[in-house]
């Protein structure tokens, strides 16, 4: 019963979400190999690394709005007008009426939320679908953007740049490395195993059933080996980089926003909505107000998105933000979320996005042009959703699907659990572990 | 029958998901031109069976052998299973409701030629199908227009358009009411004079007993006996003591009712339709219910009972136009549904595909889902209590599932319908309103069903029950009134009531002394 089931495990509890995720994220892992590879090594170089966080942490933090509009069975087209629009306000505030850098954030995320009001007015009270009045939202602040900005671009002030283009400080001993990213790396670390640890705590005394130890140990020894390599690789590049604090504001995004969605009840919302609007209205869920909140929180971080772009690029301009809508969007579907909605992970989001950002950067490092990359990412965006669909098909839940074998009893990726039920699911027969 | 050849039999077939063995080495034979019944209780495996017969599960994806007509078959997908003139017709119906009669049955087998549909010649033959199926609409009627037993016809005159052979009805009269079951079983017998060999599941052992030619029983995925109906005494007994592998001494529970005092009260419940405001769907109508009651609410199909009940569960349907709602001698308002969860209400609803679940969904989640604050600290929901809570309710209610982390698409029927329960019993409510609560439900769950409503009575909780079986709702209810045209007709003790005369002020306005 051991073997691949229960090496699966390490990267999920067995559930055919945790089991797409799994495959989403082997594919990630062969993406960056193959460039590595292709590259000769450039790829994982500190400087590399940390020029793609730079580059695609405001896509990435858009995806984890982008994840819940469609869990929640919308979409959001909007996105990089609203980030371009409210980039150009921030900086217009700073340049025009010397507003100070921290203020004119809160400003930013002002701006972001009443803009994220207005379009769920529309979507959750007056009923009108998501694309459409995020279409029109689309026009109306890309315009808003030009008009503001007069067709020329508005720099802004060295404090402010610190969001998107600033790293952690040295701070301690002469080491070679960022001393702070090494910290971060190691904390980082322990808590991944004291979650660990505490999740077995509670199994245990709920007497639920747990994984065994060698696939808890396994799964902190990987995965704390490979954010301590990161952790070195970002702590060791050009005297005065280190991990951005555009990727630190990601990460912690991405922790509350993976909170938000599986451990509150706001979360549950989300998916309750998306799934069975109906069935979760008799259940007593607001619905009106969760399709509020995901198009505001949408709004809310394609503010944030375009400070940090504008912030990185040292002046907002007309041309800020185009485009990105679509990448957010396909960062969420190759992230494994349902086009019809109800399905979905914050977590499988950032995977996705991060393919993208591998292959864009990958294949920039190999000479391909934009022409190329565009065609590529297009293309890896309609395999990924249509194995994805295949899989489902075939009653198979994973990309892994296609690096095993096939079996004539329409094989799974679920992994059985062996202490209850009939004796029958017990049997190694039942299960498909291909040895 | 036993002299008529065998035209269709399965051999040994074994079908597994993911965890569970739904069928292992289940062997079934259908002769020719007979009814044959599948009985089994849910999760058994019989739509699974009838699954792997029509391709939805296609070769490959089981073990066994299915032999037509003295050939090996393997079907790719339901496609070819119905071009050898096997079709099925699901537990849940696969009409389009937005489209016609016409368009529903010629759909994917349009008459015509290079891709343009001929509609006269289509509604020629529409009308001669309804006929055979003893419908007399105009064919250009909307499916959603149509009530559910019509619906059911319509599935079958598609059928008929395919040129069956072998018909196949999961759970057909599930939500019929009695008329319309008596007429589509009517009509499968006529069939049967016709050639046209029938498989048919069913939970209403009275029907299977007065229409099959032969029964299968299933039980955990096992075949357990076929009895020959023309041929020997088989009664519901009989074949519950196949199902379940025991007699069960009575349907239901022994119970002693403890009334206690009036708690909760309706006056003067009208409510709109919620498209056509000029139509009442609840008019003028007044209840109580007592602490640790049972009250049945009789009425046809189309009475307005899930109405006037999803009306007073925070106004879910139509559009409020006056009426009160007191709860412990207080007026309480229940504008929307969290209101009602707040103030001790439940509703099950009828349709649990489509109201009652999020089919996305796993076990445990559903089962928490309508009081997430039970679970949380503050805004953050405790998935270790969820997972335990869920594992309780699996145990009580005896949910076939491996574990509550499965998905509740995977249920059989009859389990769905336990989460659902779960799901309200663990809201902790005092009025727990249930709509046609053991549809689709076999006849042990149905007991069980009914032992937990009995116990959520003695607990002091009022219960609603609608239901369209009158027989369930005399043996459960301590008083029932029966509804006609959204109109509360009349009130019976569980002591007065007799199918009769329920059925009686069922369909007319008549007083009781009238009417009895
Ligand atoms: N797609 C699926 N994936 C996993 N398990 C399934 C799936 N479909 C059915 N099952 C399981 O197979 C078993 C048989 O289910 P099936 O639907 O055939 O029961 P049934 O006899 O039709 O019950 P009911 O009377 O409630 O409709 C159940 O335990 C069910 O949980
Ligand atoms: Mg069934």
């Amino acid at each position: 019963m051991s073997g691949f089931s229960d090496v699966k495990k390490i990267f999920g509890g067995g559930t055919t979400s945790t089991a797409r995720q799994a495959g989403i994220l082997l594919s990630l892992v062969a993406i960056v190999l193959v460039f590595q590879f292709w590259t000769n090594g450039l790829t994982l170089t500190p400087g590399n690394l940390i020029a793609v966080v730079n580059q695609y942490s405001y896509i990435l933090i858009l995806a984890i709005g982008m994840v819940m509009v469609i869990i929640a069975g919308h979409i959001d087209l909007s996105v990089g007008s609203v980030a371009a629009f409210t980039g150009i306000i921030v900086a217009k505030a700073m340049a025009d009426f010397d507003l100070p850098w921290p203020l004119a954030i809160v400003l930013g995320l002002v701006v972001g939320a009443l803009i994220g009001a207005w379009q769920g007015f529309w979507v959750a009270y007056v009923g009108v679908p998501a694309f459409i009045v995020t279409l029109a939202g689309m026009l109306i602040f890309r315009g808003g953007n030009q008009y503001i900005g007069a067709a020329t671009a508005v720099p802004v002030p060295e404090g402010f740049t610190v969001i998107g283009a600033g790293y952690l400080p040295e701070i301690g001993p002469d080491t070679g490395y960022n001393n702070l990213t090494l910290i971060l790396g190691f904390l980082a670390v322990v808590a991944i195993a004291w979650r660990e640890w505490r999740s077995r705590r509670t199994q245990a005394e709920m007497g639920s059933e747990m994984v065994p130890v060698w696939v808890s140990i396994a799964r902190v020894v990987i995965i704390g080996a490979v954010v301590l390599y990161a952790a070195f690789l970002f702590a060791g590049g050009r005297v005065g980089t280190s991990f951005p604090v555009s990727g630190l504001i990601l990460v912690a995004l991405v922790v509350a926003y993976s909170f938000l969605t599986r451990n509150t009840i706001i979360g549950r919302h989300i998916y309750a909505v998306g799934g069975n609007s109906h069935a979760a209205e008799l259940s007593g869920v607001k619905s009106k107000r969760v399709n509020f909140f995901v198009m505001m929180n949408m709004s809310i971080l394609a503010g944030l998105a375009g400070m940090i772009f504008i912030a990185r690029a040292g002046a907002s301009g007309g041309q800020d933000g185009n485009g990105w809508e679509l990448d957010a969007i396909a960062a969420a579907f190759i992230g494994g979320t349902a086009v019809a909605g109800g399905v979905g992970t914050v977590i499988g989001a950032i995977i996705g996005g991060l393919v993208m950002a591998f292959l864009n950067n990958g294949l920039q490092l190999v000479g391909a042009g934009a022409d190329l990359v565009q065609i590529v990412k297009g293309l890896v965006l309609l395999l990924a959703v249509a194995i994805d669909v295949y899989n489902r098909s075939q009653g198979r839940f994973s990309i892994i699907g296609i690096f095993r074998p096939k079996r004539r009893n329409g094989p799974s990726d679920q992994t059985p659990t062996p202490t209850t039920g009939t004796p029958d699911t017990a049997k190694p027969g039942a299960v498909t572990v291909n040895n | 029958m036993v002299d008529q050849p065998v035209i269709l039999e399965m051999r040994s077939i074994t079908k597994e998901f993911p965890g569970v063995k739904a069928l292992s080495d289940v062997s079934i034979a259908v002769r020719a031109g007979e009814v044959h019944a599948i009985c089994g209780e849910n999760g058994a495996g019989k739509s699974t069976l009838m699954k792997v017969l029509s391709g939805v599960y296609p070769y490959g994806t089981y073990e066994g052998q299915i032999v037509y007509q003295t050939e090996e078959v393997r079907f790719r997908d339901i496609r070819s299973s119905e071009a050898a003139g096997i079709v099925i017709i699901h537990q849940e119906l696969a009409l389009i409701p937005e489209l016609s009669i016409t368009e529903n049955i010629f759909l994917g087998n349009e008459p015509g030629r290079g891709g343009v549909i001929n509609w006269k010649e289509a509604k020629k033959r529409a009308v001669q199908l309804l006929a055979r199926v003893g419908l007399r609409d105009d064919p250009d009627t909307l499916i959603k227009d149509i009530g559910v037993g019509k619906q059911q016809l319509v599935e079958i005159a598609k059928a008929l358009n395919k040129d069956v052979k072998l018909l196949i009805l999961d759970e057909p009269t599930a939500a019929l009411n009695e008329n319309d079951s008596q007429h589509l079983l009517d009509l499968i017998v006529g069939l049967k004079g016709k050639g046209i060999a029938s498989i048919i599941i069913s939970h209403k052992l009275n029907e299977i007993e007065q229409i099959a030619d032969s029964i299968t029983i299933i039980r955990d995925g096992k075949t357990i006996e076929t009895l020959d109906v023309r041929g020997g005494d088989v009664n519901e007994d009989r074949i519950i003591r196949g199902m379940v592998g025991r007699s069960l001494q009575s349907r239901f529970p022994d119970r002693t009712p403890h009334v206690g005092e009036v708690f909760f009260e309706v006056k003067n419940w009208t409510v709109q339709h919620p498209l056509v405001p000029e139509r009442l769907v609840c008019k003028n109508e007044s209840f109580t219910v007592r602490k640790g009651e049972i009250v049945g609410f009789a009425g046809l199909m189309g009475a307005g009972r899930t109405e006037l009940a999803m009306s007073i569960f925070g106004r879910s349907y139509g559009t409020f136009v006056e009426g009160q709602v007191f709860k412990d001698g207080k007026e309480i308002q229940l504008r929307n549904v969290s209101e009602a969860i707040d103030q001790g209400l439940a509703y099950v609803s009828e349709d649990r595909k489509s109201l009652g679940l999020n089919l996305l969904d796993d076990i445990k989640r559903s089962v928490v889902s309508a009081k997430l604050g039970k679970i949380s600290r503050g805004q953050v929901v405790d998935d270790f209590k969820e997972h335990a809570i869920a594992d309780e309710y699996r145990k009580s209610l005896r949910i076939k599932t491996p574990t509550v982390d499965e998905g509740v698409s995977k249920l059989s029927g009859g389990n769905q319908q336990k989460v659902v329960l779960a799901k309200w019993m663990f809201t902790d409510p005092d009025l727990l309103i249930l709509d046609e609560p053991t549809r689709g439900i076999d006849v042990g769950a149905k007991f069980e069903i009914y032992g937990i409503i009995q116990q959520l009575a003695a607990q002091g909780k009022g219960v609603i029950v609608i239901s369209s079986e009158l027989p369930e709702l005399i043996g459960l209810s301590d008083r029932i009134y029966t509804i006609f045209e959204g109109q509360i007709t009349n009130e019976f003790t569980s002591a007065e009531a007799e199918p009769e005369m329920l059925m009686k002020s069922m369909t007319s306005t008549s007083k009781k002394a009238e009417a009895a």
